[in-house]
């Protein structure tokens, strides 16, 4: 599976379990708008790193906060660079 | 022995006369200039019901609750801000506790609160004060504790003990304040009383606004300073609408502030002045961190700075201030010393020195902050030790760009399992377990199974830094 469907994928898994609603999702919707909140996105996080053995958020002190799910799957893609 | 400022100061309507005639504070709904309250009400005539009155402020608004805490200064015996995420089941303890016997609200009564004896509603619609009411000199100040899982305390303050850490300000360019965080809590209140001192305009969040619209009525009122909780600060840099603002001075309190976070508001706001304030409901502001890096220099201890004493007892910060509340109020259990026998507040707060600085590592006794929501790792531990298969957990903090810091747990197993698929579908049928007992940010984000968990020599688990 590649990285953009593992995280589509684990996102639809979160929300599920969040009681939420995703939107639909393309790269230039906002973070914020998918129907994640900030707790949603911490847990997505949490559970990438177990599936894709990467947290490219904590790897570095200098964070750039995704905007949009596209921000969000490249920081992936990119391993943390 | 507290050192505790108890000199009397001009109520704050009279300071408010002294400040901006133009200062106006502003929720989604209304707005209310400041000098109009100099002599007039938003208590629809009644405030003198209220002189002398223990009184409880529950409004739906943060605006209301600003507008009244400006009037009732000066006027009522004691005053209690309500927080709007405080457990109903509470509101008994804590009107017993204060003595309340009066209730502003700006909209219908709670049902636990409906057999107080004086009721006054509260409306940004200012009408003309009628007659000044009878003053009550020193009126004390109730704010009450996030943290604890019981009945939040309730620390009684001044009004010279809260103003203690603002410094007056020079005449300068227009200052408009905004805050992320609610005035209803110790951290947002500072920024109410530093708009209101310095004369500046305050432009409040509305209840449930999404922070989209919250920070284009921020960018419409051209926000000059902001301040909000690590976590508010993550969920803003997220948005879009955070490119139409430019605050000249950016703030940080009430959790950790790590360098991601600040280097992310270095980045966002490259000119802008960004300070991270140390301070708690009980020892008030500590200090102020403005150098842009995470924790603070080892100097600070050396000597107090503005009157403020820290120290470190066991690796946890202990503080001597005259902003620090003066006591607890209520009643047995409740009551616990607030000082050391020195006039010291402990923090709870642990710091670790690496060379010339300290640095916040996390709570004595082991409590998680999510997002400002406290977690007591035993809590959660107690569940996922409920299913049959786990012998033991141990339930700790991972750090979360978007929560400062999230709930994981490790598991020991009865009989260790080896198959992938077993464990999966353990893991989930672990979680769900929580997911029907503990609300959403107390349950695991992430599950290991792990051969083994440490155990100290008193026989507990193994925390880091408890």
């Amino acid at each position: 599976m590649s990285i953009k469907l593992t995280i589509m994928d684990e996102m639809a898994r979160v929300a599920r379990e969040h009681g939420k609603t995703l939107a639909p999702l393309n790269d230039d919707v906002a973070l914020l708008d998918s129907g994640l909140d900030s707790l949603g996105l911490a847990v997505l996080v949490a559970r990438l790193e177990d599936r894709l053995g990467l947290d490219p958020f904590t790897t570095s002190d200098d964070v750039q906060f995704p905007v949009t799910v596209g921000d969000f799957v490249k920081a992936y893609e990119h391993g943390g660079h | 022995m507290s050192t505790a400022v108890t000199d009397a100061q001009p109520p704050l309507r009279a300071r408010v006369a002294g400040a901006s005639a133009d200062a106006c504070f502003f929720d989604r709904a209304a707005s209310v200039r400041l000098a109009d309250l100099v002599r007039g009400t938003s208590l629809c005539g009644e405030l003198a019901k209220l002189s002398w009155r223990s009184v409880l402020i529950a409004t739906a608004s943060q605006l209301t609750a600003a507008l009244a805490l400006i009037e009732l200064d000066g006027v009522a015996r004691r005053l209690m801000v309500l927080p709007p995420d405080v457990d109903p089941d509470h509101l008994g303890a804590l009107i017993a506790g204060a003595e309340i016997d009066a209730i502003v609200t700006d909209g219908t009564v709670p049902p636990q609160l409906a057999g107080l004896p004086v009721h006054v509603a509260c409306t940004p619609r200012i009408t003309p004060l009628a007659e000044p009411p009878r003053a009550c000199e020193r009126t004390e100040w109730v704010l009450l504790t996030s943290g604890t899982t019981g009945v939040p305390k309730m620390a009684a303050h001044s009004v010279a003990g809260l103003t203690a850490a603002i410094a007056p300000r020079a005449p300068a360019d227009p200052i408009v304040w905004g805050t992320f965080y609610d005035i209803r809590r110790y951290g947002g209140l500072q920024i109410f009383l530093r708009a209101l001192l310095g004369g500046a305009s305050l432009v409040l969040s509305s209840a449930g606004e999404p922070v989209a619209e919250h920070l284009s009525r921020l960018a419409r009122h051209g926000i000059t300073h902001l301040s909000g909780t690590p976590s508010h600060w993550r969920r803003a840099l997220m948005s879009p609408e955070i490119a139409n603002i430019a605050p000249r001075y950016v703030r940080l309190s009430g959790e950790i502030a790590d360098q991601s976070v600040l280097n992310a508001l270095r980045t966002a706001f490259p000119h802008a002045a960004i300070g991270h304030a140390y301070a708690s409901t009980e020892a008030g502001v500590v200090f102020a961190v403005d150098d842009g890096r995470a924790g603070f220099p080892a100097a600070f201890l050396k000597r107090a700075r503005n009157g403020v004493e820290v120290k470190i007892v066991d690796g946890v910060l202990r503080i001597r201030s005259p902003g620090a509340a003066s006591r607890y109020i209520g009643a047995g259990a409740q009551i616990a010393a607030l000082h050391d026998g020195d006039g010291f507040v402990d923090s709870g707060d642990m710091v670790e020195r690496h060379g010339d600085r300290y640095f916040f590592v996390g709570r004595k006794g082991g409590i998680i902050n999510i997002g400002g929501l406290k977690v007591h790792p035993e809590e959660v531990e107690a569940v996922i030790n409920g299913h049959p298969r786990v012998r033991m957990s141990l339930v700790r903090p991972k750090r979360s760009p978007f929560t400062g810091a999230i709930v994981v747990a490790d598991i020991v197993l009865t009989a260790p399992s080896a198959a992938a698929d077993d464990q999966a579908e353990l893991r989930d049928d672990i979680l769900k377990l929580c997911r029907g007992a503990l609300p959403r940010h107390k349950v695991p984000a992430a599950i290991s199974f792990v051969p083994a968990l440490a155990v100290a020599a008193t026989g507990k688990l193994a925390r880091r830094g408890a």
